[in-house]
C-alpha cells in the first residue's frame, strides 16, 4: 500500500510547489517587470496621484453632465460582481426594459439602443457601443453647454475597433476626457 | 453579422486547427518519454519528482494498479483542497481576512476542482483567499487535466498494444502531462493575458474614488496565472464570480479570441495524439471530422437563435436587435455565442456572458453539447476517451448490422468490452435524469429557482447536466449554494468523472491483452465518410433521444411560448 500512498502524497506536494507556488510566482515576477500597469489592475490616477478607478472596471455615472455606463445588475458592486441572470422569457426583464426605456428615450432620436437597457454579464462592463454613446450626445452637450459636434469628435477619438470584436467606447476614458475640455 | 464577426470565427479556427497536428505529435512524444526541445528544461525536474516520490519511471502498471494510483492521487488532492477551503482563515495569504467555506460548499468546491468540473457555488473575489485560489484551486486545475490526459493515453496504449499486460505508469503520465503538456502553454497564455489587462499581483484590493466621488473597491489578485490554466485545462472555474465576463478576466476582444481558442486547443491536438498511438492518422482525421460536424451544427443553430431579437421586448421605444442582457459590449453576440458553444462542447464551463439569459435555443445547444457526454472535443483527455467510447459503440452497431464480430483497429470487441461500454452509457442518464428528478421533487428546490415557467426547469436541468458532464457552466440564477445542491451536485460530478474513468481503464486493460487480428478486406473501415456519418448519428441518437423529453419541457417549451 505504501507503494501507492508515498507517490500520491509526495507528488501532490511537488505539484503544489510547482504549479501552485512556482508557476504563479514566475508569472507575477515577469508580469510586474514587463507589464506593471496591467498587472496591478490598470489603475487610473488623477493629477495628485489618487486612484480614481480602473480603466477596465465600469463606474456609475448619473446626472445629465456625464455619459452613463451600461446598467449594472449588481449596482456596480465590485465585490462581488454579479449579473441579472434573467431568462429571456422572464416578465421581469420586459418590465424593467420598458420602464427604463420610458425614462431614457429622447423624443426624435428613435428607439433607445439596447445596450442602455440591458445589464451586462459582469455588471462592470466598462464599454458601450458607439451608438449608445451617440444617443447620449445631445443630453451631455446641453448640460455642459458645449456644441454637439465637439462631443461627437471626442466620441470618435475614443472608438476602439479591434479586428476580431465589435467597436466600443470606454466610458470612463470618455468622461475623463470630457472633464478636460 | 459584421466583418469582425467573421474575422473572429476564422481566427478561432486558425488558432485551434493549425497547431493541432504538431501539438498532437508533441503530446505523443512527451507521454512516451521521447526527447523534445523541452527535455533539457523539465527533464531534471521530472527526475527529482520521481526520486522524491520513490517512483521507478520504467516500471509499468497493470490497469488495476494504474487505477489505484489514480484514485489515491485524486483522493489526496481532494482532501488537501477540502482542508484548505475549510481552514483558509487560519492560513496565510488572506489579505481580505475571509472566513473558511461552509463544509457542504467546501465539499462541493473540492470535488468540483478534483473532477475537472469547476462548478462554482461561490464568488471567488468575495469568498476565497489568494492562497485558496493559488495553492488550492490552481493545483487541481493542473492535475485534474493531467489525470484526464493520463487516462486517455492509457486507453490509447490499450488499443495500440498487442498482448500486453500493462498500460504505462500513472505517476509518470501525470507528471509529464503537467510539466510538458500544460505548464509551458500556460506560461505563454498567462503573460499574454497580463499584457491585455488581466491582473497578476499579491497586493491588497485597491480603494478608489470614482469620478463622481463614489467609493469603489478594485479587486485584484494572481488572476492571469489561474485563468490561463482554467482555459487550457478545460477547467473553467473563474477567479472572479462572473468568470470571463469580468473585464479583469477577459479584458479585450483579442484576449477573448485566445481564451476561447485555448479551451479546445489541447483537446483538438489530442485527437492527433491518438492517431500516433495507433499509427494511423486517418483515424484521427475521421474522428476530427465528426467532432467538427457536431460543433458546426451546434454553432450554427446557436448563432441563428441568438441573433433573433427577443419578442417579449417588442416596443417602439426599444431597439430591436440581438439580445444583450448578460452580454459584454466588447464581445458582442458572436463572441459570446462562440464561447458558449465552445465551453460546453469542451467540458470547460467558463463563460464570457450569462448562459441563463441566452435565447432558449442557444441555451439548448449548450445543454445538448453537454448531454452527449462532452465528446465534441471535450475535456483534456476526457473528451477523446469519451469519443473513443462512442467510436467503439458505433463499431459494435456496425458489427450487428453486417453480422460479424465487431473489431476496431484489429481488436475484437467481445462481451466484456460491450458490458463496460454499456456502463458508461448509463453515466449521463443517471446523473442528469435520476439526480435531477430527485432534486426536482424536493420542495426546497423551488426556492432556488429564479426564473418562472419552463426556463426555471431549464435552470435545474442545466445544473445537473453540467455537474454530471463535468462541465461547470451554469444557468447562474439558480441558487446553487444550498447544502442540498452542494451535496447532490457534488455526487453528480463524482459519478460523471469516475463513472467514465473506471470503465475506461478496465476497457483499456482488456483491449491491451488482446491479440491484434490483421485488418483484412472484411473489416469495417473506420476512417471513411460512411463511418463518420455512422459515428455522428450514433452520438446524436444515444445522447439526444435519452434527453429529448427534458429538452421539450425546458428550452423548446420556452421557445414556443415566446412567439419567435
Amino acid at each position: 500500500m505504501s507503494s501507492t500512498i508515498r507517490p500520491a502524497i509526495s507528488l501532490l506536494v511537488l505539484m503544489t510547489l510547482i504549479t501552485g507556488v512556482a508557476y504563479p510566482l514566475v508569472v507575477t515576477g515577469v508580469a510586474q517587470v514587463a507589464f506593471p500597469d496591467q498587472a496591478n489592475g490598470s489603475l487610473v490616477r488623477d493629477a495628485e496621484g489618487k486612484v480614481r478607478g480602473s480603466s477596465l472596471i465600469a463606474q456609475q455615472f448619473s446626472g445629465d453632465r456625464w455619459f452613463h455606463s451600461r446598467p449594472s445588475a449588481g449596482a456596480f458592486a465590485t465585490v462581488s460582481s454579479s449579473a441579472s441572470n434573467l431568462g429571456p422569457s422572464n416578465p421581469a426583464l420586459a418590465t424593467r426594459v420598458f420602464e427604463d426605456a420610458g425614462k431614457i428615450q429622447v423624443p426624435g432620436q428613435g428607439p433607445v439602443p439596447l445596450a442602455l437597457l440591458t445589464t451586462s454579464g459582469s455588471g462592470l462592463d466598462p464599454h458601450l457601443p458607439p451608438q449608445a454613446i451617440a444617443y447620449q450626445l445631445a443630453r451631455v452637450a446641453a448640460a455642459r453647454q458645449l456644441p454637439v459636434s465637439t462631443l461627437e469628435r471626442l466620441m470618435d477619438e475614443h472608438i476602439e475597433q479591434p479586428l476580431v470584436g465589435p467597436p466600443v467606447v470606454n466610458v470612463l476614458a470618455l468622461n475623463m476626457a470630457l472633464e478636460k475640455l | 453579422m459584421h466583418s469582425y464577426d467573421y474575422w473572429l470565427i476564422i481566427a478561432f479556427f486558425a488558432v485551434v486547427l493549425v497547431p493541432a497536428p504538431f501539438l498532437g505529435r508533441f503530446y505523443y512524444k512527451v507521454m512516451e518519454g521521447q526527447r523534445t526541445w523541452l527535455t533539457p528544461v523539465f527533464g531534471p525536474v521530472e527526475r527529482v519528482c520521481y526520486r522524491v516520490a520513490g517512483v521507478d519511471a520504467q516500471q509499468e502498471q497493470s490497469w488495476q494498479k494504474y487505477t489505484l494510483a489514480l484514485l489515491a492521487f485524486n483522493l489526496a488532492g481532494f482532501l488537501l483542497l477540502f482542508a484548505i477551503l475549510l481552514f483558509q482563515d487560519y492560513l496565510p495569504l488572506n489579505p481580505q481576512q475571509l472566513p473558511g467555506q461552509e463544509w457542504t460548499q467546501a465539499f462541493n468546491t473540492a470535488v468540483s476542482f478534483m473532477t475537472n468540473t469547476n462548478w462554482q457555488s461561490y464568488s471567488g473575489e468575495a469568498t476565497l483567499s489568494y492562497l485558496s485560489q493559488m495553492v488550492g484551486l490552481t493545483v487541481q486545475n493542473f492535475v485534474s487535466a493531467a489525470t484526464g490526459l493520463a487516462v486517455l493515453v492509457a486507453l490509447c496504449r490499450g488499443i495500440g498494444r498487442k498482448s500486453a499486460s500493462t498500460l504505462g505508469n500513472f505517476w509518470v503520465d501525470m507528471t509529464r502531462a503537467t510539466l510538458y503538456g500544460l505548464l509551458p502553454l500556460c506560461l505563454v497564455l498567462a503573460l499574454f493575458l497580463v499584457w491585455q489587462g488581466v491582473p497578476q499581483t499579491f497586493a491588497h484590493y485597491v480603494d478608489a474614488l470614482t469620478l463622481q466621488g463614489i467609493d469603489q473597491v478594485i479587486p485584484l489578485g494572481p488572476a492571469a496565472s489561474q485563468i490561463a490554466i482554467k482555459q487550457l485545462g478545460t477547467n473553467g472555474g473563474g477567479f472572479f464570480g462572473v468568470n470571463s465576463a469580468h473585464p479583469f478576466e477577459d479584458p479585450t476582444a483579442w484576449a477573448n479570441l485566445f481564451e476561447v481558442a485555448a479551451i479546445i486547443m489541447i483537446p483538438v491536438a489530442l485527437v492527433f495524439t491518438f492517431g500516433h498511438y495507433v499509427k494511423d492518422l486517418r483515424q484521427s482525421r475521421a474522428i476530427l471530422g465528426c467532432m467538427l460536424a457536431l460543433f458546426l451544427i451546434g454553432g450554427a443553430v446557436s448563432l441563428w437563435s441568438e441573433y433573433q431579437p427577443n419578442p417579449t421586448l417588442n416596443n417602439p421605444a426599444v431597439e430591436q436587435t440581438a439580445p444583450l442582457e448578460g452580454k459584454e459590449a466588447r464581445f458582442g453576440t458572436t463572441g459570446t455565442v462562440l464561447w458558449s458553444v465552445t465551453t460546453t462542447a469542451a467540458s470547460n464551463g467558463s463563460v464570457n456572458g450569462m448562459q441563463d439569459s441566452l435565447n432558449p435555443l442557444s441555451g439548448m445547444v449548450a445543454l445538448v453539447n453537454m448531454m452527449v457526454g462532452e465528446v465534441i472535443f471535450g475535456g483534456v483527455g476526457a473528451g477523446m476517451y469519451g469519443m473513443l467510447l462512442n467510436v467503439l459503440i458505433a463499431v459494435f452497431l456496425a458489427g450487428l448490422m453486417i453480422g460479424r464480430t465487431p473489431e476496431y483497429l484489429g481488436k475484437k470487441l467481445q462481451a466484456r468490452e460491450v458490458q463496460l461500454l454499456v456502463v458508461t452509457l448509463l453515466v449521463m442518464p443517471v446523473g442528469v435524469l435520476v439526480l435531477g428528478a430527485i432534486a426536482a421533487s424536493v420542495p426546497a428546490t423551488a426556492a432556488t429557482i429564479s426564473n418562472p415557467g419552463p426556463h426555471g426547469f431549464s435552470q435545474l436541468l442545466y445544473a445537473y447536466t453540467s455537474a454530471s458532464a463535468n462541465n461547470g457552466s451554469a444557468f447562474g440564477g439558480l441558487g446553487a449554494n444550498t447544502p442540498f445542491h452542494n451535496l447532490m451536485l457534488g455526487l453528480g460530478m463524482l459519478i460523471g468523472r469516475f463513472g467514465y474513468i473506471l470503465p475506461v481503464l478496465a476497457l483499456a486493460g482488456s483491449l491491451a491483452m488482446k491479440k491484434s487480428a490483421p485488418i483484412g478486406q472484411n473489416s469495417f473501415p473506420t476512417h471513411g465518410p460512411l463511418f463518420v456519418t455512422l459515428l455522428t448519428v450514433t452520438i446524436l441518437l444515444v445522447g439526444g433521444l435519452t434527453f429529448l423529453p427534458t429538452l421539450a419541457l425546458g428550452p423548446i417549451a420556452e421557445h414556443l411560448s415566446m412567439g419567435f
